[in-house]
């Protein structure tokens, strides 16, 4: 039973086309958790490691010569903001899994500064995720997680790992950053899955 | 722009949880051993959860996350915390 | 459904504003009475949070500006705030809102406290070390008070009419502006004129933005200011 305060509006809107519980934003919030880590492009690496150690190394020279799409999608925080029609360029995750020889279900994603978020591989194949290093037509700048950032627009924003490295696959489930303190091991926003339990 | 503040502004979410005033309690952080006052973690709080760091090593001491009907406290960087008390 | 406050434990309360006074042009004190306010001590803060029609909500921290009993909170509007701008230029008396505390009790000034006092503030980090000054005066305490107060222009500083009044009026307690507009960033030489020698092992409050504070505590210890005894307060933002 909150006292509603009839002149504040904040800067979110209701709007009945969002997922439950989220409110429009036009800005684009910046969420942190620690410092922003400032990975020069030319410097930045990403690895897949196998259950079994096998790791594959991608540079920046590598990422952007692989095939891209530029995609336009809609994110979800869990915070409660939602953004509509963000433009992202970047490489479907499956090319990076194409030639892996893996029997894991699940990956975690890891970042630069030392930020880790918890999926079901499944979410990270076909047109789902992408290895993003542009958005709205520029470098990703390091506030939103350049030179490179994984997009994973259908669950909630923070499995879209800022600051990306490497990704571990797992034969078994096992929670990020976030889920080990409450949040969702799947994070679905259609199905609010915000905590555990939801 | 992001911008952290420190460990005063985890009052609330403490005292929701704590009966005494952690915020005035001596943590010492796992990462490095350093020892100080809650009050002067470095906190992160644009973020799904309050993230409370080392000044020293930037290492996460401590995080509080609240949902609608629970808490989690997560202190798995801190060694310990002295909480001043009255004598007995 | 009413809500039974268990003693002890932090609730929600309902607070309804019963004054809105102009401090500048762009910060604003709003006076409030909350039914069982347990009291509060100088520096610590409240938690307010707000809720839209549509049922968004925003929840912010607050310092409390006033000795206790009373219950004032001084908001500057931030130009890109989305709390700041309600509370600064919309609320009006007799609206309500929630509130919760008062919390914190590290940054917090006791007028048994004996040891002399060195207030350092930058821009609406003042409000805090108001609450302080306030306190003292409230308590009929003689411990010496310095505040340094850093703000941009003489417009912009919060309690300029106040602070005149009582640097005439309350015994023991120096007040020094520093207008960075045009005097430029708070520097060693004005703490160490303006502020305590170290010797007299004063209790140093600094508030102000991340910046700020982390400048002017940098400087007192390099003064010779032992930490320990140099509390800081940082509210984020830029200076």
């Amino acid at each position: 039973m909150a006292i509603v305060s009839p002149g504040f509006h904040g800067r979110r809107r209701a709007d009945p086309d969002l997922p439950p519980g989220q409110y429009l934003t036009t800005d684009f919030p910046v969420l942190s958790a620690g410092p922003t880590p400032r990975v020069p492009a030319d410097r930045w690496q990403f690895t897949v490691t196998t259950e079994t150690g096998a790791a594959t190394t991608w540079t920046w020279a590598d990422l952007t010569a692989m095939p891209a799409r530029d995609v336009t999608v809609d994110i979800h925080c869990v915070t409660k903001w939602s953004k509509l029609g963000t433009t992202w360029r970047g490489v479907p995750v499956s090319a990076f899994l194409e030639d892996v020889d893996t029997a894991a279900d699940y990956a975690m994603a890891h970042s630069y500064g030392g930020y880790t978020t918890n999926l079901p591989l499944d979410d990270l194949l076909d047109d789902q995720a992408w290895v993003a290093y542009r958005y709205d037509g520029d470098d990703i700048t390091p506030e939103h997680g350049g030179p490179v950032r994984l997009l994973v627009p259908h669950l909630y924003f923070w499995k879209s790992a800022k600051w990306l490295r490497g990704l571990t696959l797992m034969l078994e489930d096992s929670p990020g950053f976030w889920e080990t303190a409450g949040y969702h091991d799947y994070g679905d926003p259609w199905r609010e899955q915000r905590y555990q339990g939801d | 722009m992001t911008a952290s503040v420190d460990g005063n502004a985890l009052a609330g979410a403490l005292r929701e949880i704590f009966a005494v005033d952690v915020t005035a309690a001596v943590v010492r952080c796992c990462g490095c051993g350093q020892a100080g006052a809650v009050a002067q973690l470095t906190v992160w709080a644009h973020a799904p959860g309050l993230v409370a760091r080392c000044p020293g090593c930037s290492d996460v001491v401590l995080r509080v996350v609240r949902g609608p009907d629970r808490a989690w406290l997560d202190l798995r960087g801190t060694v310990a915390l002295e909480v001043a008390l009255p004598a007995e | 459904m009413a809500r039974t406050a268990i003693p002890g434990r932090l609730t929600w309360r309902a607070a309804t504003v019963t004054a809105v006074r102009d401090e500048t042009p762009t910060a604003r004190t709003l006076t409030l009475d909350v039914p069982g306010w347990p009291g509060h001590l100088a520096g610590q803060h409240v938690d307010v949070r707000l809720t839209a029609p549509d049922g968004y909500s925003a929840q912010r921290s607050y310092s409390l500006a006033s000795a206790s009993p009373t219950v004032e909170l001084t908001v500057q509007v931030l130009a890109d705030g989305e709390v700041s701008p309600y509370l600064g230029t919309a609320v009006k008396p007799g609206d309500q809102l929630e509130l919760r505390g008062p919390v914190g009790g590290w940054f917090v000034w006791r007028p048994t406290d004996p040891a002399p006092v060195l207030l350092v503030a930058g821009g609406s980090g003042i409000v805090p070390l108001m609450a302080m000054i306030r306190t003292r005066a409230a308590a009929g305490s003689r411990t010496p008070f310095r505040l340094v107060h850093s703000a941009r222009t003489p417009a912009d500083a919060l309690y300029a009419t106040e602070l005149a009044r009582r640097t005439r009026d309350d015994a023991g307690l120096d007040v020094h502006h520093v207008w960075s507009r045009t005097a430029g960033r708070l520097t060693v030489a004005t703490l160490n004129t303006h502020g305590w020698p170290p010797d007299f092992a004063p209790a140093c409050y600094v508030c102000g933005p991340t910046g700020f504070v982390e400048a002017a505590a940098d400087m007192l210890v390099a003064l010779g200011h032992s930490p320990r005894l140099v509390k800081t307060e940082r509210f984020g933002g830029t200076p």
